[in-house]
């Protein structure tokens, strides 16, 4: 069993020691020129508008119908309807909560010490947002900015699709009404405050100079210690005694959600500039090549350890390889992205065929074991890769910043231990008044029926 | 009359049928079944490998004259051996009565076209 293990250990250590490290840097970065005297009023950019409109879609297509037929293929035929619910209706209630007050929870200022920590209430219904705002949020472009609008519906997905993600831990076994107040909840007190740490001009983490370019840790950290939570409360789903494994009633749906996540990435992360330059290009180009990577040495792990290269393999490694480039894709360079890709496809593995088993929880679809497992390695990996060349103001360790890796590993536990702790209370509380689990009755029959009184697959003719 | 129904392989499924239309057997029924017995199907899922409960099988039924019997049996004997473990089983039940429904034919001439 452990000669297996080394057997492949030593293949991807191999790979990286053979990658000329200082081939791959890209040629793009020029020397920031002085700053000028006079700083250029921001206006709106029609090119960058384009593009982050086109982002923004691409970033829905993830949750619906991304993510939603990549968990749904890998439930049993009973509950694929129950899990497309959730997806679905998470794009609804989060969407009008962001309206509502989402947005200024996250991104808005408040006053006070509460300041570092959560915005206010000023932007609640979008009060006071025109149409010809620009967005007091930019990366590398200070001048030619979006549409505010614009912004708050970017973000808006990346709310969306951080509860959505949960769904993989408690799938199969949890009560529709109590998964619907519980993610609207985790959402209002979990997702705003740490995006607001993170992204916010005043979040504490921000100002420590955390770097998650896309997410990393308030999106994959984030959901990744929820699901671990969730799935433990909740306990292990009823099986077949001696069972521990239900195989996915619908492969091919694995890997149209995966594609389309993969696809829908390029959103997420390559728009994650809010602008259509040459860090947007960068970002994009970071992104694939880790997916590629991670894919390619997940199936390699496959082949190894199992003898066979499987479609669900390459799938759950291309989406691992995804989420560790999450919080990097704006710093790093190609070299970065395979390192980062490659050994995420490690970790996970690890994770879900070895670890998961020996503690014994229930993970149903693996929600930890790939964004948590996966975003943890990419934020630390972001303190070490990330080069000046990308964006000249941040380098990791491995370009002559040590600090950087340090800040990253309090930026993860904070949010492990925050989102880890507010998970636990929000799920007892509403595990004690709606009740969370469903009955072993609703259980056994499916969640299809019992909870939606639909079926997915419907006898023909 | 006799009913003849076997439990065989998927990937024996076509050579039996092929053996059967050569015994002169042209009607008959099959489904897709699951279930379980000494064979064992691996799969693989995220790095653990694993035995499904259940194995797939073909479950083939029919209806023969006494005069066809043998040929039959001995046709599905000869089609579906893999000498595997799992290569399935034949059952025979004795039929009272066979009526085709288009005719009103009775007994063993409802089994066959006259041609």
């Amino acid at each position: 069993m452990k000669s297996k293990y080394l057997g492949y250990i030593g293949f991807v250590l191999g790979c990286i020691i053979l990658l000329p490290v200082s081939s791959f840097a890209q040629a793009i970065a020029t020397a920031a020129p002085a700053a000028a005297a006079v700083v250029p009023a921001p206006f709106i950019s029609a090119g960058n508008t384009a593009w982050m409109l086109v982002a923004t879609a691409l970033v829905m297509l993830m949750t619906i119908p991304g993510l939603a037929l990549f968990y749904g293929g890998l439930v049993r035929n009973k509950n694929i309807l129950n899990v497309l619910m959730q997806c679905f209706i998470l794009l609804a209630v989060i969407s009008l909560e962001w309206v509502a007050f989402g947005y200024s929870n996250a991104f808005g200022a408040s006053t006070g010490f509460l300041a570092p920590y959560i915005g206010g209430f000023d932007w609640a219904f979008l009060k006071g947002i025109g149409i010809s705002d620009v967005s007091p949020y930019y990366i590398s472009q200070a001048t030619e900015r979006i549409p505010h609008l614009v912004f708050i519906m970017f973000q808006c997905m990346f709310a969306v699709i951080t509860p959505a993600l949960i769904i993989g831990a408690y799938a199969e076994r949890m009560k529709f009404r109590g998964f619907l107040i519980f993610s609207l909840l985790w959402s209002v007190f979990v997702y705003n405050p740490i995006a607001h740490w993170v992204w916010s001009a005043d979040g504490w983490l921000f100002k420590l100079g955390a770097l998650d370019f896309a997410g990393g840790t308030v999106v994959h950290i984030n959901a990744g210690i929820a699901a671990l939570v969730t799935a433990i409360m909740l306990g292990k789903r009823k099986l077949p005694k001696g069972q521990h494994i239900t195989p996915p009633h619908n492969i091919p749906f694995v890997v149209i959600g995966a594609a389309l996540l993969w696809f829908g990435w390029f959103g997420f992360n390559a728009g994650s500039g809010l602008a259509a330059d040459g860090l947007a290009a960068s970002a994009f180009l970071v992104t694939h090549i880790a997916a590629a990577a991670a894919a390619l040495s997940w199936v390699l792990l496959d082949w190894f350890h199992n003898k066979k290269p499987t479609i669900v393999g390459i799938s759950t490694g291309a989406v691992a390889g995804l989420v560790a480039i999450t919080p990097a894709a704006g710093f790093v360079d190609v070299s970065g992205a395979i390192i980062i890709g490659l050994l995420v496809s490690v970790m996970c593995f690890f994770m879900v065929s070895v670890v998961k088993r020996k503690l014994g929880y229930d993970d149903s679809l693996d929600a930890f074991g790939v964004h948590g497992i996966g975003g943890i390695w990419g934020a630390i990996a972001t303190g070490l890769f990330a080069t000046p060349l990308i964006q000249s103001a941040y380098s990791g360790t491995f370009y002559g910043n040590p600090k950087q890796l340090g800040i990253q590993i309090v930026a993860v536990l904070a949010t492990l231990i925050y989102s880890g702790i507010l998970t636990a209370i929000i799920f007892k509380i509403v595990d004690k008044t709606l009740g969370m689990r469903a009955t072993e009755e609703e259980e056994v029959t499916g969640l299809d029926l019992t909870q939606h009184d639909e079926i997915a697959y419907n006898e023909a003719d | 009359m006799k009913k003849i129904e076997a439990i065989v392989r998927k990937s024996r499924f076509e050579e039996v049928r092929e053996a059967l239309h050569e015994a002169d057997i042209d009607f008959l029924s099959w489904w897709e079944v699951k279930g379980q017995g000494t064979a064992k199907q691996g799969l693989i899922f995220r790095g653990i490998s694993y035995d499904v409960n259940s194995v797939a099988r073909i479950f083939i039924s029919f209806v023969v004259r006494d005069i066809n019997f043998d040929k039959s049996v001995n046709a599905i004997l000869k089609s579906a051996f893999t000498g595997e473990s799992g290569d399935g089983r034949i059952f025979v039940t004795q039929i009272e009565q066979s009526i085709r429904i288009r005719t009103g034919d009775k007994g063993d001439e409802s089994l066959y076209d006259v041609k």
